[in-house]
């Protein structure tokens, strides 16, 4: 019995528990106990991820878990419907939980700092915690649905978390909640991707479930251990099938776990033959390998990766209602579907548009939700649904062309911002397309390493540029006063530590860059930390985005060499594209050091900005440590590394859940000219920036600072094309939104109201009733029910003396219209009596 | 089975009426209070005793069950047959449920000081629950016909004497529509009834299955396509199905807080449960050849419903038109006509009457603040009310179909449905799937104007805070969303058996529905 797994619903538990105590008492307590609370949430979250881990080292096949009191869900028997509330921990989850926790605990450190004196603080730590449990809930659930319940869940706290400051005046605070509803939205026309795969899915596999708890999740790795060891032990293979009962009792029940593999309870439910499938492995808990595939599993009783499998191996045809195809081409449609769904979470092209708006957000919110975590759900889906991705070879070409295109658009546009959180933001954009690019090439294990090391070189370049944002805000109040303005202190310094309204001082933006230069000096921590996730971004040797980014490359050039057909092709368009991008990368990011950190200070609130507290500098100090180690969970099989870490480490730990995840052979050339590249942009950028980070504008742009780009013959107008984001909002506008408003205004106004409401009632409805009514009406032989439309007419005729004191012009159609639905009934009971002749 | 004494069915239709016959002798001027509590326990009576059926009621059995039958008119086949099965068990403890609620709320709503008569409100808003309950457990057309047409004249003089400034206008409108409708569909039961020699619904079918009664069938406008119409039609308009929505706007604008809570929340199910009830399995072969093009006309409801929605600045109005929207998910999973998309109509009528009654109670508790209904003059209003706010929140999340919440598991089962239909399928899901997009669009526009943004206008912000009597309305609405979102199971379990015998039925006189599960 693995009871570590047991402890699993406690990683949803805590953070939820913390969301509950803020939401109700947070408002009457101090801000220590609010942060106490939420931080003592994330920590345990995360010190149960780590038990987890350590479990699941020893016997790396997952679990199952039902949680207790939570057992059954969506059930509808006759539909054949059982969706349950199930957790699955694997190693592909805990790799997942483990930052997620991890970092997220780190920035609910920072927090503390950055929302000191926000009169919502307690709100923003219940968001937090909040937005924890569903990632929690993303990534650990075992079917598709309950993943939705956490992707649709953390798209609310982000909604919730973007609007954080809706309060603003002058305009500001109806921006942050444009840019909450727009995040919502957007990631909305993804869920409908997502929500019609759901159901595809289930026509074709009649589940959701990733796996049963009988299954095993990696058959090709199991058989491929288990030759292994039958070469080293030949009797093992028999295993000690006297225990092997297994009456797959534990599938159903409160609080029980059930294994996928080890012990007796293996073997599922409903599988045929037990005995004989062995339950091996008993004598060697250590060894966790166990000596049987998924073969003796009935189709219907495996998870839908499972299935996938067996359906291509048989040629299987998939029925929806009347539609009926290959499964090859289910899959395609499966996956494209899914395809929406992750362009919307993770950004990418063509729904980009929502994240760089995303920064409305308090910067511990971009940093934890816009960067590290929530944005990489799209990839994780892609990653746990490899099986599908694998065999869709169209879908994959087009996951490829996506994410190179977005990695290079968002690139691109990086270029040319301003503000400090915009160019990190349109990183993020553009590190998302590497991974996404990863998968379509089908480096499922790469994407998840550049996944990891991205979680924590991002959040620390966030945080770091958050530290600058808080001390250029101090600064800038500081300096105020310095300046002679003493009667402004007060309220500038009260507003400042809340953050209050950037806009209360419309001369004074503290995220534009044009305003910073030379903090070095005034910030050594978050400067030097700013360094090293600059370096990682960037790819530098020997710092973690080096070795992740070049994974992906490697893989891309292997697929390009290897894979043949379509895949070959997204193979070299990956390599070439993300070479380029990478090349973008290393320039904007130091274009950004210099502007911000370099030189000298180019206004009172950079001369002035105070280093920051330390709450806040020692996540980074902890995180910027992560960005230079972290990669060597992963590294390649190559001289020297190899003698001091595991090769592949990563890779290895996520094959046991990711059928097809592969190592990548290290390509000396490749990397090296990955590095060159990098390299010579950080040159390039210190050459053009080092000398004069900004220089006067001419013409319109007189009187404001440019980037020296624009001088340069040939760059300069591609610079402005960045500048203006390619003017992917504005198209946007002009494509999508006014046409939608302006149908939505004429199917109200003129559809609805004038012809279907007005004109519809007038001409039919109401001249029809009068005439019917009328005809009624007319003193004509009614026989039998004369006398009783009399004794109707008094009634109605009381009932019409309550409508008396309000009667407008409508006495006559209220009269009879009230008149003949009495009269009907009457009909109803009396009509039988007039069939017989009385 | 027949029960000896009193059905726990009877109880609770008659109970209402009990609580109206003591309003009868309470005095206007004087006993107010009384009339008020007295009202409020005789429904919150009425909701225990829908619970304890609930309780004694046995899943497994497909069938009625708690069944009460007096002959009524011997001669001509009628009777008071009543008894609930999985189609409407959900819908009476709907009803219920919603009751107390939309009564407590008329507790502080002011238009019933201005105008007066409270005597009179109260005792129409148990007469309607009686009516109201009696649609949902009738068994007898004539005895159907009756509760459907009586349900009318209470909410006509909700809307008529305590509505808003158009009330009449409103009022006759809406009963004329439903009027139109219930026309036909008095001509389709007197045909139905005559043919089959009995008015009651259990017998009909059973006669039908048995081969004993044939309502011909070839095409969309054969005999039996005609009385599926003239019942369908009388539903369609109730519902309301595009395009015949045009009098829901006016009544929901109009009418009353309570008003619309009912309207919302229970009146419009009558029609959607209408279709489930007598339409599909006393007509089931026109009911497949017609759900093609019902189901077109559902999606266009869906979606012309939400972009219409996305364009008023009235928020009841708003509202009122995400209703259109909604209730085009609830037929087309009835018309998917598999046990997925039916069972999801049903779970989505209950939804909806929560959701969408919930945000009527809301829109209520913002008016009695403001007198206004403008979104343009809120803003804010998270400042000002931050409990209240965040309530609002959840119940527009609900609506909107947030996983976890209640409105998306019907949603979900509806489409999961529709999308492996034999009748419909993926096309249809599609399009009907894209209206999940437009109800965050239109949703969300309401919620960001009325409740972000800066707090600037001075009207906004010493808004009293929320009594409790008004937290007492909120909370089980709360309540509901959570648990339906949560823990769908059982009431999914309390239809299936029934459900699942009506698809059976079908598919034994349309095999073209049946479906094997893959």
């Amino acid at each position: 019995m693995e009871s570590y797994a047991l402890l699993a619903p406690l990683v949803i538990l805590f953070p939820a528990i913390g969301a509950f105590i803020n939401l109700f008492f947070g408002a009457r307590m101090t801000e220590r106990w609010v942060a106490g609370v939420a931080i003592g949430a994330a920590v345990l979250s995360f010190l149960v991820t780590v038990l987890l881990f350590s479990g699941l080292s020893a016997n790396p096949g997952g679990v199952i878990v039902n949680p207790p009191f939570f057992d059954g869900w969506l059930t509808i028997p006759s539909a054949g419907i059982d969706f349950s509330w199930q957790l699955r921990v694997d190693t592909l989850s805990v790799a997942m939980l483990l930052f997620i926790t991890g970092v997220g605990s780190l920035i609910h450190i920072y927090a503390v700092g950055y929302m000191h004196g926000d009169p919502r603080f307690h709100r923003f730590f219940t968001y937090l915690n909040m937005f924890l449990a569903f990632m929690v809930v993303l990534v650990t659930g075992n079917n598709f649905l309950m993943m939705f319940v956490g992707w649709e869940g953390v798209g609310l706290c982000s909604f919730l978390l973007i609007g954080f400051w809706f309060d603003r005046t002058r305009g500001v605070g109806w921006r942050n909640s444009n840019a909450a509803r727009k995040a919502m939205i957007v990631n909305r026309i993804g869920d409908f991707g997502l929500l019609m795969a759901m159901f595809m899915i289930f026509g074709t596999f009649g589940t959701l479930d990733y796996f049963t708890p009988g299954e095993i999740a990696n058959v090709e790795l199991v058989e491929e251990h288990a030759a292994e060891e039958h070469g080293e032990e030949a009797p093992g293979a028999a295993g000690t099938e006297g225990e092997g009962e297994g009456e797959g009792e534990g599938a159903a029940g409160e609080g029980t776990i059930v294994l996928v593999q080890g012990e007796g309870e293996a073997g599922g439910e409903g599988a045929e033959g037990e005995g004989e499938e062995g339950e091996g492995g008993h004598g060697h808990e250590e060894s966790a390998v166990v000596y049987t595939n998924n073969d003796h599993i009935p189709t219907e009783f495996l998870g839908v990766f499972g299935q996938t499998e067996r359906m291509l191996e048989e040629g299987h045809e998939v029925q929806w209602g009347p539609v009926r195809l290959p499964i090859q081409d289910a899959l395609i449609l499966i996956t494209l579907f899914i395809v929406i769904g992750v362009t919307g979470k993770s950004a990418q092209i063509p729904l980009l548009v929502w994240l760089p708006d995303a920064m409305a957000g308090p910067t511990p919110v971009s940093a934890l939700i816009h960067a590290a975590t929530m944005v990489t759900a799209g990839v994780y889906l892609m990653v746990r649904s490899n099986v599908f991705f694998y065999e869709a070879e169209l879908t994959s070409f087009i996951v490829t062309l996506i994410g190179v295109g977005t990695a290079l658009v968002g690139g691109f546009i990086a270029l040319g911002q301003w503000d400090i959180k915009r160019v990190l933001a349109y990183s993020t954009v553009s590190q998302l397309g590497f991974m996404v690019a990863a998968v379509g090439i089908g480096a499922y294990s790469a994407a998840m390493f550049h996944l990891i090391t991205h979680a924590f070189f991002k959040a620390l370049l966030f945080l770091g540029s958050g530290s600058v944002i808080h001390a250029m805000e101090h600064g800038h109040a500081h300096g105020a006063h310095h300046n002679g303005h003493a009667d402004d202190h007060a309220d500038a310094h009260a507003d400042q530590d809340a953050h209050t309204d950037h806009a209360d001082d419309e001369d004074f933006d503290p995220q534009d860059m044009r305003n910073m230069g030379g903090l070095r000096a005034r910030m050594p921590i978050t400067y030097w930390t700013y360094i090293f996730g600059t370096l990682a971004l960037a790819g530098i040797f020997p710092f973690a985005g080096f070795w992740s980014k070049d994974e992906i490359l490697a893989d891309s050039w292997i697929a390009g060499l290897t894979a043949g057909g379509l895949t070959s092709l997204g193979g070299f368009i990956a390599l070439v594209g993300l070479l380029i991008a990478a090349g973008f990368t290393a320039f904007y990011m130091w274009r950004q050091i210099i502007m911000v950190f370099h030189g000298q200070p180019r206004t009172d609130a950079a001369r002035n900005a105070p280093e920051s507290v330390r709450t806040m500098t020692y996540p980074l100090i902890v995180l910027a440590a992560c960005s230079l180690l972290i990669g060597f969970i992963n590294v390649p099989d190559i001289f020297l590394f190899n003698s001091i870490f595991i090769p592949h480490e990563l890779t290895h730990w996520l094959e046991n859940s990711v059928l097809h995840a592969h190592a990548a052979e290290f390509q000396l050339l490749i990397a090296m000219l990955a590095l060159g590249l990098a390299v010579g942009a950080i040159v390039l950028a210190s050459r053009i920036y080092g000398e004069r980070p900004l220089i006067e504008g001419e013409g319109a742009e007189e009187g404001t600072l440019q980037d020296p780009l624009v001088e340069i013959p040939r760059v300069g107008r591609p610079w402005g094309l960045a500048h203006a984001r390619l003017y992917i909002d504005e198209i946007y506008y002009r494509l999508v939104e006014r046409p939608f408003n302006v149908t939505a205004r004429f199917l109200a106004d003129v559809i609805d109201w004038q012809f279907l409401h007005d004109y519809f009632h007038d001409v039919v409805i109401v001249r029809g009733f009068n005439g019917i009514g009328q005809l009624l009406a007319r003193p004509v032989d009614l026989g039998i029910i004369d006398g009783a439309v009399n004794g109707v007419g008094v009634v109605a005729r009381w009932l019409g003396g309550l409508l008396k004191p309000i009667q407008t012009g409508y006495v006559r159609t209220y009269a009879i219209t009230l008149l003949l639905g009495v009269v009907i009934v009457i009909i109803v009971l009396l009509l039988p009596l007039i069939q017989n002749g009385g | 089975m027949e029960a000896t004494g009193l059905s726990l069915v009877t109880v609770v239709l008659f109970l209402p009426l009990v609580g109206l016959t003591i309003l009868l002798f309470l005095n206007e001027e004087t006993q107010l209070n009384n009339i008020k509590w007295t009202t409020l326990g005789t429904s919150l009576a009425t909701f225990a005793a829908s619970l304890v059926m609930w309780a004694s009621f046995d899943n497994s059995i497909p069938g009625l069950q708690m069944v009460q039958r007096w002959d009524f008119i011997p001669t001509y086949g009628v009777s008071y047959y009543v008894g609930v099965d999985g189609l409407s068990l959900l819908l009476v403890i709907l009803t219920t449920f919603i009751m107390p609620l939309a009564i407590l709320a008329s507790f502080r709503t002011e238009v019933l000081h201005e105008r007066g008569r409270q005597k009179l409100y109260y005792m129409f808003l148990l007469l309607l629950e009686w009516a109201m309950i009696g649609v949902f457990v009738a068994q007898d057309l004539v005895v159907f016909y009756i509760f459907w047409e009586v349900s009318l004249i209470p909410m006509y003089f909700l809307i008529g004497i305590w509505g808003a400034e158009n009330r009449v206008y409103a009022a006759v409108k809406f009963f004329l529509y439903t009027m139109a409708g219930s026309l036909l569909m008095l001509l389709a039961v007197l045909f139905v009834g005559g043919s089959a020699g009995t008015f009651a619904v259990p017998e009909i079918i059973a006669g039908i299955q048995a081969g004993s009664i044939v309502f011909p069938f070839s095409d969309l406008f054969s005999t039996q396509s005609a009385l599926f119409l003239g019942f369908f039609i009388a539903f369609a308009i109730k519902v309301p199905i595009w395009p015949l929505h045009s009098w829901l706007p006016d009544a929901h604008v109009q009418a009353p807080t309570a008003g619309s809570v009912i309207l919302a929340g229970v009146l419009l199910k009558m029609g959607t449960y209408g279709i489930v009830r007598f339409c599909l399995p006393m007509f089931p072969e026109a009911s497949v050849a017609w759900a093609p093009i019902i189901a077109v006309l559902a999606v266009i409801g869906i979606i012309y419903g939400g972009w219409v929605s996305y364009a008023q600045n009235d928020v009841k109005k708003l509202v009122a038109y995400s209703s259109v929207s909604h209730l085009g998910f609830v037929v087309l999973g009835i018309f998917a006509l598999n046990a997925a998309g039916i069972q999801g109509g049903i779970l989505q009528m209950v939804n909806h009457g929560i959701s969408t009654g919930g945000l009527f109670l809301v829109v209520g508790m913002l008016y009695e603040r403001r007198h206004t209904k403008e979104l343009s003059n809120f803003g804010g209003i998270w400042l000002a009310l931050p409990a209240f706010s965040a309530i609002s929140l959840v119940i527009v999340l609900s609506s909107m179909g947030l996983p976890g919440l209640n409105g998306f598991i019907g949603e979900f089962t509806i489409l999961l449905g529709t999308l492996n239909s034999n009748i419909l399928g993926f096309f249809y899901a599609l399009a009907a799937t894209l209206g999940v997009i437009l109800a965050a669009i239109y949703l969300l526009r309401m919620f960001q104007i009325v409740y972000m943004g800066p707090l600037d206008k001075d009207e906004n912000k010493n808004l009293p805070r929320l009594h409790w009597q008004e937290l007492a309305v909120l909370i089980p609405i709360l309540v509901a969303i959570i648990w339906v979102g949560l823990q769908p199971a059982p009431f999914f379990a309390t239809m299936d058996s029934s459900v699942n015998q009506l698809v059976i039925d079908m598919g034994a006189s349309v095999p073209t529905i049946v479906q094997t599960l893959p």
